[in-house]
């Protein structure tokens, strides 16, 4: 592990503006990251309420 | 069971010549699917011979899924389905038997006329052998397939519609292999690889799907 | 030491069980991510072509693949309830098929978002994509089919045999996609042929595949919860679980 931080050198952003700019991917990155956490949270969110509406019924 | 196989196919073939006018239907579809596309797509002939074996062979896919409900939605109404599984023949040959039947009703007709569409976009006729070839091979596949679909979804509402969503991934391979076949032809390479794949899914197909849709008609019946 | 498989056969047993195990997984999966996702924003160098737009394989990929592996698994399950009539075979492959779904989705958008900056357009017709568009088709369908029908238990095994013909078909959607991909060269970009991937980015993607797969347990297994709930609604378990659960 310590020999791929060495070779991947790692990266260094410099600021948190270059680390949203994502060198101009920004919209594409963040774009697919977001969508990807808000439908994972959907779906969370989702089987929350299935739960409750399951052991409602039941009552 | 030769015997069995014969008096099923008549019987359908019989009862469709009775509703003759449902044979018609798919037929027309057809053609009128096919016709739609140079409106869309604008008139020039050398797109059109391009783009004419894929549009016959998704012309010909929508149509076949068309008559589909039909295989089993007849008998099943008026209880013949339930008669005919309880029966001594085995269900895999009476769904081959229906199949079959299905084919030579909806998608022989197909077939027959699909060279008069190609020509429409003028598609080089020495390569129509190989286009009708294409259809008169996977036609069956996708009736075979589109049988399990049928028998799965047999007595839902809204059984029509999903029924293509059901079917139309698993036909993906057919239409790609089929339609690949003259274009493959028409750019110089020749068909008969996927003509070869297209007949060795077709025995595949006719093996298994049978199998498939009777244990489908099973889940549905019962 | 014999386990008796067939203990944790029945929703009684199962569904605490399925409980403890869902909170396990679901700890280890913000786990994996987060260390995946450090490895793939902070360690991970940036691509020598691709810039920083490569990044989005880190989500990419991993959802690819489990999209494909849970559609196995669903396979593996419906196939069990088919041949044991075991119900809870059959709720777990219901479990099972949103996730799928959600898991090729994503793939789909993110594969979108990336070609977007690397090819120009927004959709890219190459295999592997169509692969994964059509096996969303193939959840869709497996989802829309269970809808459709009230009875559970023809549901189930409706279901389950759509379920077994798909993947059977999905090695052959597969290769058919590939074959009409390559025949039709002229316009086709892939989105597999990827840049030599340095090891950081390699291992960010692995450990991103076990945090998707981890979280992939976790809401299989409460999902599966809530299908033992809805069907189990009379036996005694369930009352006194919902009882317990005010």
């Amino acid at each position: 592990m310590g020999d791929a931080l060495r070779e991947g050198g790692g990266v260094n952003w410099g600021s948190l503006g270059n680390f949203l700019a994502m060198g101009g991917y920004g919209l594409y990155v963040w774009g697919s990251y977001l969508v990807t956490l808000a439908l994972i949270v959907a779906e969370v969110v989702l089987l929350a309420k299935r739960r409750r509406n399951a052991v409602g019924r039941i009552r | 069971m030769i015997a069995a196989l014969r008096c099923l196919i008549l019987r359908d073939l019989r009862l469709a010549a009775r509703r003759s006018s449902d044979v018609l239907t798919v037929l027309l579809f057809f053609v009128i699917v096919v016709s739609l596309f140079p409106l869309g797509v604008g008139p020039d002939p050398k797109l059109l011979r391009t783009v004419a074996p894929g549009v016959l062979w998704v012309a010909a896919l929508l149509a076949s899924m068309l008559a589909l409900g039909r295989v089993f939605a007849a008998d099943h109404a008026d209880g013949t389905l339930e008669q005919m599984m309880l029966g001594a023949t085995p269900l895999g040959v009476i769904v081959a038997a229906k199949v079959l039947a299905h084919w030579l009703i909806t998608g022989l007709p197909l077939v027959l006329i699909s060279p008069v569409l190609a020509l429409q976009f003028d598609f080089s006729q020495d390569l129509l052998g190989v286009l009708i070839l294409s259809l008169a091979l996977g036609t069956p596949i996708l009736s075979l397939i589109g049988a399990i679909g049928a028998a799965l979804t047999l007595g839902l509402r809204g059984a029509g519609a999903l029924l293509s969503l059901l079917v139309l991934p698993l036909y993906v391979p057919v239409l790609i292999i089929g339609a690949g076949a003259a274009d493959a032809a028409a750019s110089g390479l020749g068909g008969t690889a996927q003509l070869l794949l297209l007949g060795a899914m077709l025995i595949v197909a006719g093996v298994f799907a049978p199998w498939a849709a009777a244990a489908a008609l099973r889940i549905s019946v019962e | 030491m014999g386990i008796n498989w067939f203990k944790y056969s029945s929703p009684q047993t199962f569904f605490p069980l399925a409980g403890r195990l869902a909170f396990v997984f679901g700890a280890l999966a913000l786990a994996a991510c987060a260390a995946g996702l450090y490895l793939g924003f902070f360690v991970a160098p940036t691509d020598a072509q691709q810039g920083e737009s490569y990044r989005i394989i880190f989500i990419h990929v991993p959802a690819a693949w489990m999209s494909m592996f849970l559609y196995v698994v669903m396979a593996f399950w419906a196939g069990v309830g088919l041949a044991f009539n075991t119900r809870l075979s059959g709720m777990m492959a219901s479990a099972i098929a949103p996730t799928g779904a959600l898991f090729t989705f994503i793939a789909l958008w993110t594969g979108s978002f990336w070609g977007k900056p690397t090819w120009g357009t927004w959709w890219v017709w190459d295999a592997r994509l169509t692969s994964e568009l059509i096996l969303l088709f193939l959840y869709l369908g497996f989802m829309a089919l269970q809808a459709a029908i009230d009875d559970p238990r023809r549901a189930d095994r409706a279901g389950a045999l759509l379920a077994l013909v798909g993947v059977v078909n999905v090695p052959i959607i597969y290769f058919s996609v590939q074959w009409w991909n390559t025949l039709h060269q002229g316009a086709s970009v892939s989105l597999t042929k990827s840049p030599t991937m340095a090891t950081t980015m390699v291992a960010g993607m692995l450990v991103m595949t076990f945090g998707f797969w981890f979280y992939g347990i976790a809401a299989v297994l409460l999902r599966a919860r809530c299908i033992m709930l809805e069907r189990e609604r009379g036996s005694e378990w369930a009352m006194h679980y919902a009882r317990a659960a005010a």
